[in-house]
């Protein structure tokens, strides 16, 4: 299996530590690609945006037009992971908690509304205990560092998770978004259950 | 990675990947503070070492280590920019600064100024988080503890406790885990920068020679850093002990470091930095992200310069993209600079705090 990781900005190789634990667990292999330019993305199985600051990962994608092309090969089927900032690229739908409107570049391709900063800023950042029915029993230590939330879904667009009245971790076909970091624990279940489930050919 | 530019050492090649994962780490951190814990039960508060926490977490935990420690993460690859009002934090921010750093004068302005430099006003920092969507951070004095409690009472995201300022203790830096945001560190050696990380430090930056726009600091800044990681791999243990003996230091975070053949925490470059190709060259000797200055708004092009900037950082392994960002700038435009063979002993900054 080949997965990329969109390696503009942001926690990149945290994820490549996660997958380097699936393949210990599951004794498969997986080839992880360092997403930077277009032709990277030829080959790939599945790809990870991690989190970061989504404004500056939209900004140098877009420059390199990077963000036109991945666009494209999610909408032909490129299974996808957004993470946090990861999940804002996706949403066809964002706003700021305290700014509002944002003007960022993004890949606008999830029926999903995020407002970012949801929480509030670092001070309010927190980690929980959440039970993600689709990823199995027991709890999931979930990490959320000035978080988004999912405020909404429509058509396709389902909810996996959630956390009071916001949304944590949601799916629409091949797209997979969640506004915590699984990579920052070492639990390596949602990480299986993209390349496994959302993944899976 | 992406091929084009050859490895500073076979050693760097792999700096960024790690062989340590970031839960454990954290969980090393809450180990190594095991004994504090004991004393802490007992009411006694001003202890070295994080808060214990609880097995099953059912409320939010907020300013935790993870929360603390994985602020930085989301930094990596990106540029932290000083500014001085909201108007340079929205062209930072439109340029794609991964945060902003709230400042009263920029560092080239407190060298040409002198006199004291303090934290910027309580109101300006403010106005800024209200103006941008990115992170924000300030700079307090090295050991003053009321300037820190102010910026976490008023919510900025991340604090550097900065040698730009003048500081008000000359023996002592804050100690960082009685703070519930996460700070960054100034640092110029392997064993000043596992000093602050023993204090709390969540993030790492070079100091270079900050306001001279002259990379020359943090380059020999961040050599000396990575060399002496990567001496301590191939010491014996013995060797090891007595390594955290010279830098004061306990034992098992030299090990970890060993181990990791990095920095356990995010380490960023600072202190000079003033163009594009200054930025990529920091990258590539293995910072994780850059902080700029007085490079971007001490120049005359600064809304290209900070977008140039940001291009560099992210794609610095990529030749094209950073002679692409080099040419979106004119030298004409950069910052005149300062000789630093030309300052005087007190004059230089990187020697404040040890």
């Amino acid at each position: 299996m080949r997965v990329g990781i969109l390696a503009l900005q942001g926690g990149v190789y945290e994820h490549a530590y996660m997958l380097k634990q699936v393949v210990d667990k599951r004794e498969t292999s997986i080839d992880v690609v360092f997403v930077k330019r277009p032709s990277q993305l030829r080959g790939l199985d599945a790809i990870i945006i991690p989190g970061g600051e989504s404004t500056t990962i939209g900004v140098v994608a877009e420059h390199t037009g990077l963000l036109g092309e991945l666009r494209e090969a999610i909408e032909d089927g490129l299974p996808v992971m957004g993470v946090c900032a990861g999940a804002i690229l996706l949403a066809k739908s964002v706003r700021d908690r305290r700014v509002g409107e944002t003007k960022q570049p993004l890949l606008g391709l999830m029926n999903i509304e995020v407002v970012r900063n949801y929480y509030g800023r670092q001070r309010e950042s927190f980690e929980i205990d959440v039970e993600i029915p689709a990823v199995g029993k027991g709890p999931f230590r979930a990490v959320f560092i000035r978080a988004p939330a999912i405020t909404k879904t429509w058509g396709e667009a389902e909810p996996l998770a959630r956390l009071d009245e916001a949304i944590i971790m949601a799916r629409q076909g091949n797209m997979l978004a969640t506004t915590f970091h699984p990579e920052l624990t070492s639990d390596t279940r949602i990480h299986e259950y993209f390349l496994y489930e959302v993944a899976r050919k | 990675m992406t091929g084009g530019v050859p490895s500073y050492s076979y050693l760097s090649s792999s700096v960024r990947l790690y062989e340590v994962g970031f839960s454990n780490i954290v969980d090393f951190f809450y180990r190594l503070a095991e004994a504090a814990d004991r004393l802490r039960e007992e009411g006694d508060w001003f202890l070295y070492g994080p808060e214990k926490l609880p097995e099953r977490i059912t409320i939010p935990e907020r300013g935790t280590l993870r929360v603390k420690y994985g602020f930085p993460v989301f930094q990596k690859g990106g540029v932290c920019m000083d500014v001085t009002n909201t108007e340079q934090a929205s062209i930072a921010e439109d340029a794609g600064a991964a945060s902003v750093m709230v400042l009263d004068k920029l560092p080239y302005d407190v060298r040409v100024q002198g006199g004291v430099a303090r934290m910027a006003d309580v109101k300006v920092i403010q106005a800024v988080m209200d103006t941008v969507t990115i992170p924000v951070m300030a700079k307090v004095r090295i050991g003053h503890y009321y300037e820190a409690l102010i910026l976490q009472t008023i919510g900025v995201d991340m604090i550097d406790e900065s040698e730009v300022l003048t500081p008000v203790d000359e023996k002592h830096h804050i100690n960082k885990w009685l703070f519930r945001i996460p700070f960054v560190n100034g640092a110029r050696s392997l064993g000043e920068a596992l000093r602050r990380i023993t204090e709390g430090a969540a993030m790492i930056r070079t100091k270079g020679e900050a306001g001279t726009g002259n990379v020359a600091e943090a380059v020999r800044h961040m050599k000396a850093i990575m060399q002496e990681i990567w001496s301590l791999r191939s010491m014996t243990p013995e060797e090891r002990v007595r390594k955290a003996r010279e830098y004061g230091v306990p034992y098992q975070l030299v090990e970890l470091t060993a181990r990791l053949g990095r920095l356990p925490v995010v380490n960023f470059a600072a202190g000079g930095i003033a163009t594009p190709a200054d930025a990529a060259l920091m990258m590539w000797l293995g910072a994780d992200g850059v902080f700029v200055g007085s490079g971007i708004f001490k120049s005359k092009d600064p809304a290209e310069r900070a977008r140039a900037i940001v291009l560099a950082t992210s794609m610095w392994d990529d030749p094209e993209t950073v002679a692409e960002a080099q040419a979106m700038i004119s030298e004409q435009k950069s910052m005149m600079g300062i000789d630093i063979k030309r300052l005087k002993p007190e004059e230089l900054l990187q020697v404040r705090g040890e």
